[in-house]
């Protein structure tokens, strides 16, 4: 087993607010690891902290066993890191293809053979190919937002509450879709639907009050009705 | 009739230098709100050094391209010592970039001195066309044509080309581009400069036009300026063109009609767009 990205006591502030206050977790290469907790417990801040977007005061990030706590966000997503936001961070006024055209590093015949692969795995987005993706539906954007964060084959995919917002319907989309994506990139989820985590995650960490107070493999989860009701006040 | 088509390629002419201080103005505050007021500065630095060029070699064309080669330079060195320091707050943006534009303005005087100095267009554009009876000035169409080849070469890069994504990709969310692997900061200075260089190019298409430069012309154009992004819609660089007609033709048409409102028909039209659709006419619309 591989850990592709690990943290260590990662503490970050936001304004005067100390978010983080120690988030230790390990992603292994191939998984699906889920973040867990209740709303404001830090898990968006997690990821934003690992993309430098929200730096951390103290603590370690580690990519690849290289130090990259200090890195600029773009230079950390560089290193193979894709990020779907909680927001999704489409670009309203760029169409489908547009959002294709700027994600893809690269030129020439990779660029395409990328843009098909990616179609294949996300074929509803053909369809609005030339739409502006303001005018998307929830679950089409947020379809967006993930091909445009797996188009570079990234080696590892942070996703941030996909189902948030979503029909149960296309929540289920979005859960194939994933699926189909496990085993071909390393993923970190952010995600409340518990159903979800539970159905996509190999490994899990819960975060309450910006720390990780517990961790273990999804199955684990499942039979500790204990754990869930006391962290996450699900039965 | 005549008179017509006059203020219509006045209003025009007039139009397409705003629009070319305004868009890089736009531009500048949609992808990196910065509130620059020492976009202006460009402006007049542009017109003074085009116009010492054009002394100097008698090169009209040539001094374009060495007033938007100097826009150029200023706007990287001004990103570079000037707004970094500032991102992010708009207080200081203010006080700061107001005090840049009235360093420039005295640097104008340092070097070239206090007074007016005489701009005139060179031979091939002087004159004008008779077409049946309406007098058409060379040189205000030649300003337009400008104008238009600048917008159109802009909106080429911004719809076609990957860096035209980003900045337009940048204006709608710029920390997503940066998640994306883009130094986006990069793509700051350099939107900066282009920028900085279409203000200097429209201070020297503006100083044949007015006849005479002096070091504060930015300041009075700025302003007009400004209207114009409030109009058009932050960060939209074809509703700044749209805006800037609509401003160069209302403003010539009153200073004809209604000499006394020339200027309060700008402003009552910027508090229009403020009470009814405040993110500007053309919004989004890039």
């Amino acid at each position: 087993m591989e850990v592709l990205l690990k943290t260590e006591n990662l503490e970050t502030f936001i304004g005067q607010y100390h978010i983080l206050q120690g988030v230790t977790f390990e992603a292994i290469r191939g998984e699906v690891t889920v973040l867990l907790g209740r709303n404001g417990a830090g898990k968006t801040t997690t990821l934003r902290t690992i993309l430098g977007l929200s730096p951390p005061s103290r603590g370690k990030v580690f990519f690849k066993q290289k130090e990259i706590q200090e890195l600029p966000t773009y230079k950390t997503a560089n290193l193979g890191i894709g990020y779907v936001p909680e927001d999704q961070g489409i670009f309203p006024y760029l169409t489908v293809e547009e959002h294709f055209k700027i994600a893809t590093k690269g030129k020439g015949d990779k660029v395409n053979e990328r843009i098909e692969t990616t179609l294949a795995l996300f074929p509803d987005l053909k369809q609005f190919w030339r739409k502006q993706a303001g005018v998307l539906s929830g679950g089409q954007k947020q379809m967006l937002a993930i091909a445009r964060a797996y188009i570079n084959y990234n080696e590892l995919l942070m996703i941030d509450e996909p189902s948030k917002g979503l029909a149960p319907i296309v929540v289920e989309k979005v859960m194939e879709t994933l699926e189909r994506m496990k085993g071909e990139t390393t993923i970190i989820l952010v995600e409340q639907n518990y159903l979800m985590a539970e159905y996509l995650g190999d490994r899990f960490y819960i975060i309450d009050d910006g720390k990780t107070v517990l961790s273990g493999e999804m199955k684990e989860l499942k039979e500790h009705e204990e754990w869930r009701k006391k962290y996450l006040g699900i039965s | 009739m005549e008179q017509i088509v006059n203020l219509l390629i006045n209003g025009l002419a007039t139009g397409m230098l705003i629009f070319l201080l305004a868009a890089g103005l736009t531009l500048i505050f949609g992808l990196m709100d910065v509130l620059n007021f020492a976009h202006g500065g460009f402006f007049a630095w542009g017109a003074y050094s085009g116009i010492w060029f054009y002394g100097v070699t008698g090169q009209y064309v040539l001094a374009i391209l060495f007033a938007m080669f100097v826009g150029l330079v200023l706007g990287a060195l001004t990103e570079k010592l000037i707004i970094k320091p500032v991102y992010g707050n708009h207080i200081q943006q203010i006080l700061i970039t107001l005090g840049f534009m009235l360093v420039l303005s005295e640097l104008l005087k340092v070097i070239w001195g206090p007074n007016q100095l005489p701009a005139h267009a060179p031979e091939w554009l002087s004159g004008s066309w008779l077409i049946g009876d309406i007098i058409i000035i060379k040189y205000r169409v030649f300003i337009i044509v400008v104008g238009l080849i600048a917008f159109f070469t802009i909106h080429f890069i911004l719809k076609k080309t990957r860096i035209g994504l980003i900045v337009r990709a940048g204006v709608m969310n710029k920390e997503m581009v940066e998640a994306m692997g883009i130094h986006i900061q990069k793509i700051f200075m350099l939107v900066f400069m282009v920028g900085a260089s279409l203000a200097a190019l429209s201070g020297l298409l503006l100083a044949p036009y007015s006849g005479v430069i002096y070091a504060e012309m930015g300041m009075d154009f700025a302003i007009l300026a400004f209207i114009v992004v409030v109009i058009g819609g932050m960060g939209s660089f074809t509703g700044s063109l749209l805006a800037a007609i609509l401003v160069g033709l209302s403003g010539s048409f009153m200073a004809y009609y209604v000499s006394e409102l020339s200027i309060a028909v700008n402003m009552l039209l910027m508090i229009l767009v403020l009470i009814f659709r405040p993110q500007g006419l053309f919004y989004g619309k890039g």
